[in-house]
C-alpha cells in the first residue's frame, strides 16, 4: 500500500490497534472536491479530535465513516477506501444499516426525539423489534449510567426529553448511541452549542467512555481538542495537514501551518 | 416658533404615520366586509334554514325533515284569496301603467295614484298573510293519507317535485361521499406526499411534478366531473355510482391534500431523521416512527381542507355518483354486497341544486332549500370540527 510521504512519516506503524483506516480518500459534493487524498489510521480505545477552520472537510469527513453521506445526492466517492476493522464499508456487500450500528453518531445540534427520555433511550433498541420490557428496563438504566445521566434523570424517565436542559440532552442524544452497542463513536462538535459547564461535564464522559469505545470527536474548540484527545488531526481546505499525538501538535506541530493555526493567527 | 413637546418621546404628527393610520383603517374595513358578507350568508342561511330543521315542541328537531325521502309537495292555496290577491295585482298594474303615461307636470295625479297604490300594497300584505295561515301543504305521504282531499271549488292546487318530506337519504349518500373520497385521497396523498418529499431526488422533475399537481387544484370542478365521467363512468363500466364519485371527489382533494402533508413532513427537523438513521434504522423505518407521526397533525389539517372541497362539490358528482331522487336508502335492496359501491346516491348539494333550478323558483320550495343548505353547512362544519378535536388530540400526545 502507498502512502502519502508526508504522512505517513508521522504515522505510527500500522498497530494491531487500528481501527479505521483510511487510505487516499478523495470525496466531492458535485463537482467540488471537499477531500483530498487523505490517509490516516485510528486507534482503538482512544479519542481522536479532527481539528480545523469551518468548511476545511473535517464534519464531511466524520460522515465519511458511518456513510451519514449517502443521503446527500451529490455527494460521491473519488478514489481512496475506508476500511473499518478491515472491512471496506463502501464495499458493495455492506449493509449501511449494520455498518451504522457499529459506528454510532452524535450530532453538533443535539436532536433528542420528542418521546420520553425512556423511549429516546429504547428507540435503537426498539427498531431492531427488541420490546421485552425487561432487556429494555435495563439497557436504558445502563446507558443512562454510561452516559452519566442516570442519577439525574430516574425519576422521570418518563417525561419529555425536551424538558431536558441542552447539556443533558446532548448527554441523552450520547447515551441513545449506545443503546446499540456501537464500538466507534463519533462526535460532530458535540459541544459547540453547550456551556462550559455542561461542556466540561461531557468532555468528563468523553474521558470515561474511552474506555470502552473509539471515539472520533470533531471540534472547533482547539482547548477541548487538546483536554479530551489523545491524538489530533488538523484538516485545512480539505486536505489533513498533520496528524499526531496531540501534545505533539499542541506542542511542536510540525507544519507550520498547524502552528499558525493553533496560535491563533488564522481560521 | 416655541417647542411645544415637553420631552424627546412626545408624539410628532408626520406624513409616513398618517399613511400607516390611513392604510391600517383601510385593512381593517376589507376585514370587515369579508366579515359582514360571510356572516350575512350564515345568519341568512341559519335564520330560514331552523325554520325546517327545528320545531317548536318537543323533541324540537324536525326529525321527519331529516330522514324521510324527499317526495312531491303538494300545495292548496284558498281560492277566494288567490283571486282577490289576482284582482289587486292587475289593478296596480294598471296604475302603474297610468301613471307612466302622464305628464310628469300632472303633480295631483301623480300625487293621487301613488296613495292608490300605498293602498293596494298594504292590502296585499293583508291578504298574502291571511292566505300563508290558510294554505295547505302536504307531502306525498299524507296527500295520500288525506280522507277527502281539499274541495278544488275551495282551492287552487298544485305540485312541485322534490320539494315535500325530507333530506333523509341526501345526508346519507353526502357523507358516505365524503367520508369515501377522503379516505381515498388521504391514502392515495399521503403516499405521495412521503415520496416526494423523502425518497424522490430534488431536480426539475421533481419541480414540475410537484407544479402540476398544484396546477390540478385550478382546474374547474365541473371538468373534474366529466373526467370522472369519462374515467369511472364509462371506461370502467361503473356507471353512475358511489365509488365513481368517491374516486371523483378523491382525485379533486389530492392536490390540497399532497401539497399540505407535503409541507408538514418537510418541516420536520432533518435531526430527527438523521438521528434515527444513525442509530441503524432504515429509512422507511426512521419515516414511520421519526417523521409521519410529528406530520400527523398538519396532514389532518390537510384532511380538514379536503373536505372542505369536496363536500360542498355538486359539479363533479352531477355525472359520476348523485341521483336526484333515490328511493332506496343505500344499503336497501342490495343483490350482493359489492352492489353498495356501484349504485348512485343522493347528495346534499346536488340536492340544493335540483330544488333551487330545475323548478321555477317559487316560494314552496324555499323552505326545502334553506333546510338543506342548513344542514350541508352542518354536516361540513362537524367534519371539520371533529378532524381538528383529532389534530388537537395528536398534537398532545406528539409535541415538540
Amino acid at each position: 500500500m502507498q502512502f502519502d510521504k508526508s504522512i505517513s512519516a508521522k504515522l505510527p506503524t500500522a498497530a494491531a490497534d487500528t481501527i479505521i483506516e483510511v487510505r487516499h480518500f478523495d470525496f466531492c459534493y458535485g463537482d467540488t472536491q471537499a477531500l483530498f487524498n487523505i490517509s490516516m489510521d485510528i486507534h482503538e480505545k482512544e479519542v481522536t479530535a479532527f481539528i480545523g477552520p469551518s468548511g476545511c472537510g473535517k464534519s464531511t469527513f466524520l460522515r465519511c465513516f458511518n456513510r451519514m453521506n449517502d443521503l446527500i445526492d451529490i455527494a460521491q466517492i473519488k478514489g481512496g477506501s475506508v476500511k473499518i476493522s478491515d472491512i471496506d464499508i463502501y464495499g458493495k456487500d455492506v449493509d449501511v444499516i449494520e455498518l451504522r450500528k457499529h459506528v454510532g453518531m452524535v450530532f453538533q445540534k443535539s436532536n433528542p426525539f420528542p418521546k420520553s427520555i425512556y423511549d429516546n433511550i429504547a428507540y435503537g433498541l426498539r427498531i431492531q423489534g427488541i420490546t421485552k420490557k425487561s432487556i429494555l428496563d435495563d439497557v436504558v438504566e445502563e446507558c443512562l449510567r454510561g452516559a452519566a445521566l442516570w442519577d439525574e434523570v430516574k425519576d422521570r424517565l418518563n417525561e419529555s426529553a425536551l424538558g431536558m436542559s441542552g447539556g443533558q440532552q446532548q448527554r441523552l442524544c450520547i447515551a441513545r448511541a449506545l443503546a446499540v452497542k456501537p464500538k466507534i463513536l463519533l462526535m460532530d462538535e458535540p459541544c459547540s452549542a453547550l456551556d462550559p459547564i455542561a461542556t466540561a461535564k461531557v468532555e468528563e464522559l468523553i474521558h470515561q467512555l474511552k474506555q470502552d469505545y473509539t471515539i472520533v470527536i470533531v471540534t472547533h474548540n482547539m482547548q477541548q481538542a487538546a483536554r479530551v484527545s489523545d491524538r489530533t488531526a488538523f484538516f485545512y481546505l480539505g486536505k489533513l495537514i498533520e496528524y499526531d499525538v496531540t501534545d505533539t501538535i499542541f506542542m511542536n506541530p510540525s507544519d507550520p501551518q498547524t502552528e499558525a493555526y493553533i496560535s491563533g493567527r488564522f481560521g | 416658533m416655541a417647542d411645544s413637546r415637553s420631552h424627546p418621546f412626545a408624539h410628532r404628527p408626520s406624513r409616513t404615520k398618517t399613511a400607516e393610520t390611513v392604510l391600517t383603517t383601510f385593512l381593517r374595513l376589507a376585514t370587515y366586509c369579508v366579515i359582514a358578507a360571510a356572516g350575512y350568508i350564515f345568519v341568512n342561511i341559519a335564520i330560514h334554514g331552523s325554520k325546517a330543521v327545528f320545531t317548536t315542541e318537543a323533541p324540537f328537531i324536525n326529525v321527519a325533515f331529516l330522514t324521510q325521502k324527499p317526495q312531491t309537495l303538494h300545495v292548496f292555496e284558498p281560492k277566494a284569496i288567490d283571486t282577490e290577491l289576482k284582482q289587486i295585482n292587475a289593478e296596480v298594474l294598471a296604475l302603474k301603467s297610468k301613471r307612466k303615461a302622464l305628464s310628469s307636470k300632472d303633480r295631483d295625479a301623480r300625487k293621487a295614484i301613488g296613495v292608490a297604490l300605498a293602498e293596494l300594497e298594504s292590502q296585499t300584505q293583508r291578504l298574502d298573510s291571511e292566505r300563508k295561515s290558510r294554505r295547505l301543504m302536504y307531502s306525498d305521504t299524507e296527500y295520500r293519507a288525506l280522507e277527502t282531499p281539499p274541495s278544488q271549488s275551495d282551492y287552487a292546487y298544485s305540485t312541485y317535485a322534490y320539494s315535500g318530506g325530507g333530506i333523509g337519504p341526501a345526508i346519507i349518500g353526502t357523507c358516505l361521499l365524503v367520508a369515501g373520497s377522503i379516505a381515498i385521497a388521504l391514502t392515495l396523498g399521503v403516499l405521495c406526499a412521503i415520496y416526494l418529499s423523502e425518497y424522490s431526488r430534488p431536480g426539475r422533475t421533481l419541480q414540475t411534478i410537484r407544479l402540476s399537481i398544484l396546477n390540478l387544484s385550478g382546474v374547474p370542478s365541473i371538468v373534474f366531473g366529466l373526467f370522472g365521467f369519462g374515467m369511472f363512468v364509462l371506461f370502467f363500466d361503473w356507471g353512475v355510482s358511489m365509488i365513481a364519485g368517491w374516486f371523483t371527489l378523491a382525485i379533486m382533494a389530492l392536490p390540497v391534500i399532497i401539497a399540505a402533508s407535503e409541507e408538514s413532513m418537510r418541516a420536520i427537523p432533518k435531526g430527527f431523521r438523521e438521528g434515527s438513521l444513525a442509530l441503524g434504522a432504515s429509512k422507511w423505518t426512521a419515516i414511520r416512527t421519526n417523521v409521519l407521526p410529528y406530520a400527523l397533525p398538519g396532514i389532518l389539517t390537510s384532511s380538514i381542507m379536503g373536505i372542505a372541497r369536496v363536500a360542498g362539490e355538486t359539479a363533479p358528482i352531477m355525472f359520476t355518483a348523485a341521483f336526484a331522487l333515490r328511493d332506496q336508502l343505500p344499503w336497501e335492496g342490495l343483490d350482493k354486497p359489492t352492489d353498495f359501491f356501484f349504485q348512485g346516491v343522493m347528495a346534499l348539494p346536488y340536492h340544493i341544486y335540483v330544488v333551487s333550478s330545475k323548478i321555477p323558483q317559487n316560494e314552496y320550495t324555499r323552505n326545502m332549500q334553506y333546510g338543506a343548505a342548513f344542514v350541508f353547512l352542518f354536516i361540513v362544519g362537524f367534519f371539520a370540527f371533529s378532524s381538528i378535536l383529532l389534530r388537537i388530540q395528536v398534537r398532545k400526545k406528539y409535541k415538540w
